[in-house]
C-alpha cells in the first residue's frame, strides 16, 4: 500500500501464447451475412400485431414554464389513440434513472418546465407515424419563457429564474469539487516553468446512423411489460427502467435488438423505452417509438463532453514533467444522467503516458439549457488526452525541445509497469517507446519534414503532428460514483457473463448477455470458444439473451467487451472442458491427468488413437447417465454459465488520497497525421496518416483495424467539423446532418496506415486489451498538433476545437494581423 | 386522406397498393411490404442508408413518394442476391470487412453495385467520388472502398 493504493494479484488463467489457433486471426465476421442481405433486425424493423406508432412534440424554447397545454384537438384526430402530457405521464411513471447524487430529476415528458430545446412536451400514439406527427401539430402549448443559460462559464453564477433545478438550490452548478493527488503545491513550487492554457473542447456526439428506438407492449393480464430496444446495460441495470415504470423488476422484460451503431450513445437508453412503455400501457397495444433525427440530436443521450479547461503543467527546465493542475468547467446540459462519470473516466489517464508526480482537478459540472450529456467514444478521457498532449507540445515549444524528444524523456518506462498514476488508477502494462518507434517508421517523418521544408518555399503549409495517447479500457463501476460526496450508488461490480451449451451432437451454442452495438461480439465469442474447446467456429451459434434469461452483464462501453467476453468464455469453457475430461477419463478408463483436449477431441496423451470426439462425449453426456460416474455434479448435459468479474479493480481510498484502480487495462497509441492547410480557404487536407495502437493481444486484427480507422475518422470529425452548436437563445443550430457535419468520404483520409504493437495485459485472459475507442482518443490532439505545425510560420496556436475552415481562417487572419 | 392507387415492380414482383399520397417510398417499402433491409438514417437525404435502385439507377428512397413510382422497377437489398446466396458485392463486403454496425450497409451495397454497373473497373478515386452521398459512421470508409473495388471485380467475373 502506498499513497497511490495497492495492486492486487493477477487472476489471469490464460497466458498469451504464440501457438493460438483462432485468437489473433483475422477471421471474417459471424455477424455479417444477415446484415448484408437486409435481414438484420434493428429496432425499427420490428412489427407487432396492432402496433401503434408514437411521435413527440418537443419544446421550441430552451427554458420556459409550461403555462398550459391542450391536447384535445390531437385526441380528436382520427387514428389517434392517445395524446399524453407530462402531467399524464407523471401519474403513471417516476423520473428517469440517474446516477447523479443528489439526483437531477428528469421526466420522460416535461411537466411544468422545459429545460432545453427538444425536450418532450407531449407524446402521441396513433395508428401510424404520419398521423401521430399530424396530431403533435394540433397540440397547443402556452409557454412563459425563462432566461436561457447557454454559456458554461456564465452558468457558474446563475441565480433566480435562470436556475434550471431550483429544488437543488439557487445554482446551476450540478457538482463542484476539487481533488488533489500527491504534492501538487510542492511540485509547482519546485517547477522552473509552468505552461498555462485555456483549452476548449466542443460538444460533439456519437451520431450513429441509427437513432434510438423501442417497441413496448404491456400484458395487462400478467401486469408485465416487454420492451424491445437498442440499448445496452439491460442486464446490468435494466431493472431501473422497471422502477421508473412503477412495476416490480420481474414485470419487465427488455429484449435487445441489433443497434445500428452506438459509439456510446446507446449505453443505457432510458427516455425512449420509457416513453414507448407508458404509451403502450395507456393504449393497450404495442407501441413503437423510433426517434427521428431531430428527436435524436435534440434530446438524445449522446451529446458528449463540452469542457473549458484552465490547465497548468509544471516542469523543470530540463524537460522533466512534475505536476498537472486543471480547473474544468463542463457544460452538462439540463440533466446529469451518468452523474459526472465522464470525469471519473478522465482521471484514469489524465497524466497520459508520462511520469507526472501529482495532479489537481478542480471541477465544476454546470447545468445549462441544452440536451443532457451522455457517452461518446472516449467518455471524457479523450478530452484529457487532448489537454495533456496540447500542454506537452506547448512545453516542448517553450523549452525549445523537440516535441517527440520531450515525450520520450517523460514516458513511463517498460520496466515500471504495473504503474499507479497519482489518481490511483493503474496502467497495467505498456511499451510507449516501441509504439512511437513503429509509428515513426510508418509515418516516414524525415521524408515528410523534407517535403514540408520544400513546400514552405512554395508558400504551402504542410504540418506534421505527433500524439502519444493512452487508450484505457475496461471500466469499473467506481468511475461513476467516485466524485460524489455522498454517492447514490456505490457499486463495485461491472461483470459480463456468458452461457455456453454443447448439444448432443457436439455443436456449441453461446448466449451473450449484452447486445450487438456495431462491434463484433459474435466473432469474438466464436474465436475464443473455438480456441478454448479446439473446435471450428463454424460449429458455434451465438444468440443474445433478454433480461428474463440474462446474467449480470455490463455490456459494451469503455472498450470493455472483448476483454470481458473473452474472460467469460474462458470461465465457461473451463467448466465444460473439465466435464469433458472427467467423462472421457471414465469412458476410456484413463487418468484425467493423462488426457488432453485437442482438435475437437479428448486424447490420451501418448496413446495413438485413444481419443473421443467432443460430439461422442456430448452424446454420452446427454443420453447415457448410467454410463457416467456416480458423481452428483455430473448431471446430464454439457453446459456452463460464467460471470466474469472485472479483472482488477480496487476501492477508492476513504480519505480520497487516490481513487483506486478503476480503468486499468491500458492500451496506448501514437498518431502521426500529415496535413496541408490551405491558408486562403482554411481547408485541411490529409496527405498521410499513420496510427499504431497497442491493444495487448489482438483477438481479431481485422476488426481492431476497423475500429482504429473508424475511430480515427470520428476523431477527424471532432477535430475539424463537428459541434452541437447552441446560439444565445439556446437554439440548437446544428440539429440536422445538413449542419452537423460528420465526415463524408471526402473528408476522410484515403488511407490511414495502421500498425500494431502487442504488449499483453498481465491481468486479462490471453493478455487482451480493449480497443474500441482509441482512434478518437488519438486523432484530435494529433490533428491539432499537425495544423499548428503547418501554421507555425504564421504563429497560430491551436487550443480549441473544432477547426472548420471558417475558424481556421479567423485564426490565420488574427495571426497575420498580429504579425503586421 | 384519399388514397391513390399505384402499381410498380419491387424485386421482380408486381405490387399494387392504395397509398396515402404523402407516403415516402422508404416507408412504403418498410411498412407496407415489410422490406426492412432499406434503412432510414438521417431523414434529410444526407446519409444514403435508404438507397435503392429505381429503374436501374440508385435513388434515395426517403426523397421519393411512393405515388411517383407508377410503372417503375425498384430493387432493394433483399432483391440482389441470387439463388446461390449473396450477390458478389455483398460477399465482397464480408470479405473486406466493409461493415461494422451494418446500418449504412444496404445503401452502400446498392451504391456499390451501381458503381460497378456504370464503371468497367472503378478505381479508388472513382469509388470515392461516387460515394459522396453515402455516410458511414463506423468504418472511416477505407474498407468500403476496398469492398466495392473487389465486388466490382467479382461482378465482371
Amino acid at each position: 500500500m502506498t499513497e497511490r493504493g495497492h495492486i492486487p494479484e493477477s487472476r489471469q488463467r490464460e497466458k498469451p501464447r504464440a501457438d493460438l489457433q483462432w485468437i489473433g486471426k483475422s477471421m471474417k465476421r459471424v455477424e455479417d451475412p444477415r446484415l448484408l442481405v437486409g435481414k438484420g433486425i434493428y429496432a425499427d424493423d420490428i412489427n407487432e400485431p396492432e402496433m401503434a406508432h408514437a411521435a413527440v412534440l418537443r419544446s421550441p424554447h430552451a427554458h420556459a414554464r409550461i403555462v398550459s397545454i391542450d391536447v384535445s384537438k390531437a385526441q380528436e384526430l382520427p387514428g389517434v389513440l392517445c395524446a399524453m402530457t407530462g402531467a399524464d405521464a407523471a401519474k403513471v411513471c417516476d423520473p428517469l434513472p440517474t446516477w447523479a447524487s443528489p439526483p437531477v430529476l428528469q421526466a420522460v415528458i416535461a411537466d411544468d418546465r422545459v429545460r432545453h430545446v427538444g425536450e418532450a412536451v407531449a407524446a402521441v400514439a396513433a395508428v401510424d407515424r404520419y398521423i401521430a406527427e399530424d396530431a403533435c401539430d394540433l397540440i397547443e402549448v402556452e409557454y412563459e419563457p425563462l432566461p436561457p443559460v447557454v454559456d458554461p462559464e456564465e452558468a457558474l453564477t446563475s441565480t433566480g429564474d435562470a436556475v434550471l433545478h431550483p429544488e437543488r438550490g439557487d445554482t446551476n452548478i450540478g457538482l463542484e469539487r476539487k481533488l488533489t493527488f500527491g504534492p501538487v503545491e510542492e511540485d509547482f513550487a519546485a517547477a522552473d516553468l509552468v505552461i498555462e492554457r485555456r483549452i476548449r473542447w466542443p460538444r460533439s456526439g456519437g451520431q450513429p446512423l441509427e437513432t434510438v428506438g423501442a417497441v413496448a407492449s404491456f400484458d395487462d393480464g400478467a401486469g408485465r411489460f416487454t420492451i424491445q430496444c437498442n440499448t445496452s446495460m439491460y442486464n446490468y441495470c435494466g431493472w431501473m427502467i422497471a422502477s421508473t415504470l412503477r412495476v416490480a423488476p420481474h414485470k419487465l422484460n427488455i429484449v435487445p435488438t441489433l443497434a445500428g451503431g452506438s459509439f456510446g450513445s446507446k449505453m443505457f437508453v432510458h427516455k425512449v423505452p420509457v416513453l414507448a412503455a407508458v404509451l403502450a400501457r395507456a393504449v393497450g397495444r404495442p407501441v413503437k417509438f423510433m426517434e427521428d433525427r431531430i428527436d435524436n440530436t435534440t434530446s438524445c443521450d449522446n451529446h458528449a463532453s463540452d469542457r473549458v479547461y484552465y490547465a497548468k503543467l509544471a516542469l523543470k527546465r530540463d524537460g522533466t514533467l512534475l505536476s498537472l493542475k486543471t480547473r474544468i468547467i463542463d457544460d452538462y446540459g439540463a440533466y446529469l444522467q451518468f452523474g459526472v462519470g465522464q470525469h471519473g473516466n478522465a482521471l484514469s489517464q489524465c497524466v497520459g503516458p508520462y511520469r507526472i508526480n501529482s495532479v489537481e482537478v478542480d471541477l465544476a459540472a454546470v447545468l445549462t439549457n441544452k440536451c443532457q450529456q451522455g457517452a461518446y467514444r472516449g467518455f471524457g478521457s479523450e478530452v484529457a488526452n487532448f489537454v495533456i498532449e496540447r500542454l506537452v507540445d506547448a512545453a516542448a515549444d517553450e523549452l525549445g525541445i523537440d516535441r517527440i524528444a520531450l515525450r520520450r524523456q517523460n514516458f513511463i518506462q517498460p520496466d515500471q509497469f504495473p504503474y499507479l498514476i497519482p489518481t490511483g488508477n493503474m496502467y497495467d502494462s505498456g511499451n510507449y517507446q516501441a509504439v512511437l518507434d513503429e509509428t515513426l517508421k510508418l509515418a516516414d517523418l524525415e521524408g515528410w519534414r523534407a517535403k514540408q521544408a520544400e513546400a514552405r518555399k512554395e508558400g504551402r503549409y504542410i504540418g506534421i503532428g505527433v500524439a502519444t495517447c493512452q487508450e484505457r479500457s475496461v471500466f469499473s463501476a467506481t468511475e461513476f460514483w467516485m466524485w460524489n460526496l455522498e454517492p447514490g450508488v456505490e457499486w463495485t461490480s461491472s461483470p459480463d457473463g456468458v452461457s455456453v451449451k454443447i448439444d448432443p451432437t457436439g455443436k456449441a451454442f453461446v448466449t451473450l448477455h449484452s447486445p450487438f452495438w456495431g462491434n463484433s461480439p459474435e466473432t469474438v465469442a466464436a474465436q475464443v470458444l473455438a480456441e478454448q474447446l479446439t473446435i471450428d467456429p463454424a460449429d458455434i451459434e451465438i444468440t443474445y439473451s433478454d433480461t428474463d434469461q440474462g446474467l449480470n452483464s455490463t455490456g459494451p462501453g469503455g472498450s470493455r467487451f472483448t476483454v470481458m467476453v473473452t474472460g467469460a468464455i474462458v470461465g465457461a469453457a473451463g467448466k465444460i472442458r473439465e466435464k469433458l475430461l472427467r467423462i472421457a477419463a471414465h469412458l476410456m478408463e484413463a487418468d484425467v491427468r493423462d488426457l488432453t483436449l485437442q482438435d475437437g477431441a479428448v486424447h490420451v496423451k501418448g496413446v495413438l488413437d485413444m481419443k473421443m470426439s467432443i460430439a461422442e462425449l456430448a452424446d454420452k453426456a446427454h443420453y447415457y447417465r448410467l454410463s457416467m460416474p456416480e458423481d452428483l455434479d455430473l448431471t446430464s448435459g454439457l453446459d456452463a454459465t460464467y460471470v466474469y468479474d472485472h479483472p482488477v479493480t480496487t476501492l477508492p481510498d476513504p480519505d480520497e488520497r487516490h481513487m483506486g484502480i478503476f480503468y486499468p487495462i491500458m492500451g496506448h497509441s501514437c498518431h502521426i497525421p500529415v496535413v496541408e492547410v490551405d491558408v486562403e480557404t482554411g481547408q485541411v487536407h490529409f496527405l498521410h496518416y499513420a496510427a499504431v495502437h497497442d491493444c495487448g493481444t489482438m483477438v481479431n486484427p481485422m476488426t481492431l483495424e476497423g475500429h482504429i480507422r473508424g475511430g480515427t475518422v470520428n476523431g477527424i470529425g471532432t477535430a475539424l467539423f463537428e459541434e452541437f452548436s447552441y446560439d444565445e437563445a439556446g437554439q440548437l443550430t446544428t440539429a440536422l446532418w445538413t449542419d452537423y457535419l460528420i465526415p463524408t468520404i471526402k473528408e476522410s483520409p484515403a488511407d490511414i496506415v495502421v500498425g500494431h504493437v502487442e504488449t499483453p495485459s498481465p491481468f486479462t485472459e490471453y493478455g487482451v486489451k480493449g480497443g474500441g475507442e482509441g482512434g478518437r482518443m488519438g486523432g484530435p490532439p494529433a490533428i491539432a498538433a499537425a495544423i499548428e505545425d503547418a501554421l507555425k510560420p504564421l504563429g497560430v496556436t491551436i487550443d480549441s476545437l473544432p477547426l472548420p475552415p471558417s475558424k481556421l481562417r479567423a485564426l490565420i487572419r488574427d495571426a497575420q494581423a498580429r504579425a503586421a | 386522406m384519399a388514397g391513390v392507387s399505384v402499381t410498380f415492380t419491387v424485386n421482380g414482383r408486381e405490387v399494387t397498393a392504395t397509398v396515402d399520397p404523402r407516403t415516402l417510398l422508404v416507408h412504403f417499402l418498410r411498412e407496407h411490404l415489410k422490406l426492412t433491409g432499406t434503412h432510414i438514417g438521417c431523414d434529410t437525404s444526407q446519409c444514403g442508408a435508404c438507397t435503392v435502385h429505381l429503374d436501374g439507377r440508385p435513388a434515395k428512397s426517403c426523397a421519393l413518394l411512393a405515388v411517383q413510382l407508377e410503372g417503375a422497377e425498384v430493387t432493394t437489398i433483399e432483391g440482389v442476391a441470387g439463388p446461390d446466396g449473396m450477390h458478389p458485392m455483398q460477399a465482397a463486403f464480408k470479405e473486406h470487412h466493409g461493415l461494422q454496425c451494418g446500418f449504412c450497409t444496404p445503401g452502400m451495397v446498392m451504391m456499390g453495385i451501381d458503381i460497378a454497373n456504370r464503371h468497367e473497373a472503378p478505381d479508388e478515386a472513382t469509388i470515392r467520388r461516387e460515394l459522396e452521398g453515402n455516410l458511414c459512421r463506423c468504418t472511416g470508409y477505407h474498407n468500403i472502398v476496398a469492398s466495392i473495388a473487389a465486388g466490382a471485380s467479382s461482378m465482371r467475373g
